[in-house]
């Protein structure tokens, strides 16, 4: 009874695949190329889920789209213009340069200049804090004889 | 003057959260807005045999509800919508998104139908071209076939009062 559940769970993920492969048994480049295209485009319903990997409807609706439009001979930017002009910019992963994205791109790059140039600014004050000593010929000796001395101790 | 940059930091990003805290991440902005609503023609939901096309919708302004039975968020909105179909500012055109036709019809003989028209988008083809992805959404649609306004997630009372209303006034107006 063991042997026979231990079997039936080790077949399961083999039957679970062979369910999910219909689609690229039909048109396996096809196929590998909607895959490609919609790991790059976001799912509407669960926005943080790529079209490829979510199991909404409407994201089969939409991959269903893609496949579609792919066998007309649309390239991959049409297909991407296509669902851009009905879900918005928000369809994909990699936003597009554009006046209101200028934050999103060049922010953290600011940031970090920003962050850099405290520092250097923090860095110099402190360097002007630090009162720079000059020592008198007699404190030069001084501190050689130390410096001597104990070099010499040691040996 | 060096002590206080803490505290202005923490108030910036204060301010950044609370502002982040009334975004809704589920509305996002329809590129259609402005645009002339896609065209289509659609068997009707209760009389299969009959059509409605959006070119017999030129030179009214109206409303396009996506439902579907299915659907929890339209049973909240339902009965707003039964309020504004018993006011007649306005009419409402259904379009019944991936839904049995059975279970459609059902629903409107159970709940009433605040409808003019219900089209039945079986496949759920006309609701990609109107960039529907959250059932139920509702389009207002210019006398000259420019979606003007769409509203994502259930119509309630308040933007109907606010917005939905005023704005059908204004478009009606012109």
């Amino acid at each position: 009874m063991k042997y026979l559940l231990i079997l039936l769970l080790s077949i399961s993920p083999a039957l679970s695949f062979a369910e999910e492969a219909k689609d690229l048994a039909a048109d396996p480049v096809l196929e590998a190329r909607m895959i490609g295209l919609a790991e790059k485009l976001r799912c509407l319903v669960c926005q943080n889920e790529s079209l490829a990997s979510s199991h909404a409807e409407l994201a089969e609706d939409l991959r269903r789209e893609v496949r579609e439009q792919m066998k007309k001979g649309l390239s991959d930017d049409e297909i991407k213009a296509y669902l851009v002009a009905r879900y918005g910019d928000f369809v994909l992963f990699d936003p597009p340069m554009k006046r209101y994205t200028l934050l999103l791109w060049f922010g953290p790059f600011a940031l970090l200049l920003a962050g850099l140039s405290g520092l250097l600014w923090q860095l110099r004050k402190r360097k002007n804090q630090i009162p720079e000593t000059t020592l008198s010929a007699e404190d030069a000796q001084r501190a050689d004889d130390l410096l001597n001395s104990s070099k010499e101790t040691q040996a | 003057m060096m002590r206080f940059w803490p505290f202005v930091l923490f108030v910036v990003l204060a301010g950044f959260l609370y502002v982040g805290l009334h975004l809704d991440p589920r509305e996002i902005p329809s590129p259609l807005v402005g645009k002339t609503a896609p065209k289509f023609t659609l068997a009707l939901l209760q009389e299969p045999a009959k059509q409605f096309s959006t070119e017999q919708m030129k030179g009214q302004v109206w409303l396009l509800n996506v439902w579907a039975s299915w659907c929890v968020s339209c049973k909240e909105e339902h009965p707003v919508l039964m309020a504004l179909a018993e006011r007649k500012l306005v009419p409402i055109y259904g379009l019944d998104y991936k839904d049995k036709r059975e279970d459609g019809m059902a629903w409107l003989n159970n709940g009433g139908n605040p409808y003019v028209l219900s089209m039945s988008d079986l496949e759920g083809r006309i609701g990609i071209d109107y960039g529907v992805y959250g059932v139920p959404e509702t389009y207002v649609i210019d006398k000259q076939g420019t979606i003007q306004y769409k509203q994502i997630g259930p119509v309630t009372p308040d933007n109907l009062r606010e917005k939905i209303l005023p704005l059908v006034a204004e478009l009606q107006a012109k």
